[in-house]
């Protein structure tokens, strides 16, 4: 079954000829030199697209994200199998400045506004790394301003005084503030409010396709992530259990089981699907 | 005895209030000093969230390398330069070899650490350039030893020149680093990195690239306070007994705030001096200035834990 989805891969994956700019490559991470946490996860993402991280809590998402943008580092976590290259190059040992540098940069789970800057300050942080003058700083704050009209309405105010509808898009306008070429946006619909979560995805769309930014997003809302990006992953425990074009996934019978709630016989509470008969189920 | 308490110490304030003023202005330039230890320390703790124990002890080793490298028939000047570079060095090495290796430990650890870092200061100092007293470069450096003379009211002021000279030095360090912090990426960057590491290390701001820079303008603020207090007092070791002047600044003003930082380096360095002069003296014998502070900081810990001036920690409900 999952054969039947893979097949139809490339022919979604829009031409198909999109060059794949992330790739990784069964990576095992291990935390504290114990805990196992990511058990092999493979992954590509190719230039230009929305791809979708799903799986609930604990499946390793922001693991696999830290992974890639060597956030992980400084959580004592470590990649100690597999490999991970942008672009070609193998970025696994990379400090998370160069990566920037190289175009990749991460929005973190939880927003991490600096509260007590301004909003245009925390917009401009996110320049730190460039090096291509004043100028073009500016433009692209305006830029950012375009995607984020709100934000400018606040930029005098301390952002940790700002709604968290704001704050998580001053932590995404702040990544684009670094010209990235591809976003790593972890859990951006934790804690708003569903109209918020509609909105900011919009804006994730339009910027990927005014912009031509790539999205790697880590997301539990799998209804509305699947409804933006183009291709997903679904991480079970550690492991990539799932992948396929996001159409292919909003209509497998088992997704809509198991993540957008619903079945074959309609809408079904949580409570009547064991958790015996999943597992079951994704091992056939 | 209220009499005494109450009464008569403000009687003595306005009846000869040339004394008054000279009194504040004693406690001014004082307090600036502690204002500046004080600086070091907050720049410190928001970038790292260390308590960096060895502010006192860089203030006497910039003093001592100045002094010593002058010693060895350096021009002035050049001395001034050469110490900036040692303090460079040092605050380079200090990142490698004690900060880098302990990333990630707990708080109590780091604080240990500068533990170490002062104790090497001491003895390497000692080493380098011996234990004895040393009289401050001052007019090498063009520094004016003159007084001024005032008559307010007819009566007495007089302003030491090189008091002088600290107190507007020492302001124009405080209005560079502001604008510094407020104005420039690095200073936004420290800033950032003061509030949230993860996000900070996230958007590619390089925490090596901020430690070094903060444990150097660390230096340079030591290096300027030893410079003015070494003029007034002398260079040895017991200076770095005014380091823990800062502490009760630090309590009074907030660990976070620059603002705090100033004001309560100001308050403090004045209102220990009034309470010594008027009250400490005539009531209890005097030398009240060695724990005025302290106490002074204990009270406001009561009644306010975040310091006057804490940052204000946000918090959305």
């Amino acid at each position: 079954m999952l054969d039947g989805v893979r097949s139809d891969l490339t022919s979604a994956r829009d031409g198909a000829a999109r060059e794949t700019l992330l790739e990784v490559n069964n990576i095992e991470v291990i935390y504290n030199h114990v805990i196992l946490v990511l058990k092999g996860v493979s992954l590509s993402v190719p230039q230009g697209g929305i791809t979708a991280l799903l799986g609930g809590n604990g499946a390793g998402k922001t693991t696999t994200l830290k992974a890639i943008s060597n956030l992980l580092q400084s959580e004592r976590g470590e990649v100690t199998k597999g490999t991970i290259s942008y672009r070609g190059e193998r970025v696994q040992d990379l400090d998370p400045a160069a990566l920037v540098k190289r175009g990749v940069i991460q929005v973190m789970e939880g927003r991490h506004c600096f509260e007590h800057l301004t909003v245009e300050e925390n917009l401009m942080t996110g320049a730190f790394t460039r090096r291509d003058g004043k100028a073009a700083v500016l433009r692209d704050l305006e830029m950012v301003y375009e995607y984020f009209p709100r934000l400018k309405e606040r930029r005098k105010s301390q952002a940790g005084y700002t709604s968290g509808g704001e704050q998580q898009m001053c932590a995404i306008g702040r990544a684009l503030m670094s010209r990235p070429e591809m976003v790593l946006l972890d859990e951006p619909s934790m804690g708003l409010a569903p109209q918020l979560v509609e909105q900011i995805f919009e804006i994730v769309k339009a910027v990927n396709e005014g912009e031509g930014v790539s999205f790697l997003l880590a997301e539990q809302n799998t209804n509305v992530a699947l409804r933006y990006a183009h291709y997903g992953y679904i991480l079970e425990n550690g492991r990539v259990v799932m992948d396929g074009p996001a159409q292919a996934l909003r209509e497998n019978p088992d997704v809509k089981e198991f993540y957008l709630g619903m079945s074959d016989e309609g809408r079904k509470s949580f409570r009547d699907v064991r958790s015996y008969r999943r597992r079951k189920r994704w091992l056939a | 005895m209220l009499n005494d308490i109450f009464i008569q110490p403000f009687a003595d304030m306005f009846g000869a209030p040339d004394f008054l003023l000279q009194v504040l202005w004693e406690g001014l330039v004082s307090g600036i000093l502690y204002a500046l230890i004080a600086l070091g320390f907050v720049l410190i703790f928001r970038s790292s969230r260390i308590f960096n124990f060895a502010q006192g002890i860089m203030v006497v080793f910039a003093a001592l390398t100045l002094v010593g490298l002058h010693a060895m028939g350096i021009p002035a000047w050049i001395s001034v330069a050469l110490t900036l570079a040692v303090m460079f060095v040092l605050a380079v090495s200090i990142e490698r070899v004690v900060l880098r290796p302990l990333v990630g430990q707990p708080d109590i650890i780091l604080f240990m650490a500068t533990i170490g870092i002062t104790l090497f200061l001491i003895g390497f100092g000692e080493i380098i350039f011996g234990g004895e007293n040393k009289v401050m470069i001052t007019e090498e450096l063009g520094i004016p030893t003159d007084s001024v003379v005032l008559e307010p009211w007819g009566g007495l002021l007089i302003l030491e020149q090189k008091d002088i000279t600290a107190v507007v030095v020492a302001g124009l360090l405080v209005v560079a680093l502001l604008l510094f912090l407020g104005k420039t990426r690095m200073g936004r960057a420290i800033r950032a990195l003061g509030d949230d590491h993860q996000a900070a290390l996230s958007v590619g701001i390089s925490l090596q690239t901020i430690w070094v820079l903060v444990w150097f303008i660390a230096g340079i603020i030591a290096l300027v306070t030893g410079i003015a207090w070494g003029a007034r007092a002398g260079v040895s070791f017991a200076l770095e007994v005014i380091a823990y002047k800062a502490l009760p600044v630090l309590m009074l003003g907030g660990l976070e705030s620059i603002t705090g930082a100033i004001i309560g380096g100001l308050m403090i360095g004045m209102l220990e001096k009034l309470f010594e002069i008027y009250w400490g003296q005539p009531l209890m014998g005097g030398n009240t200035e060695t724990w005025f502070a302290f106490v002074l900081a204990l009270i406001v810990l009561l009644f306010r834990p975040q310091g006057l001036f804490g940052e204000r920690i946000i918090e959305r409900v």
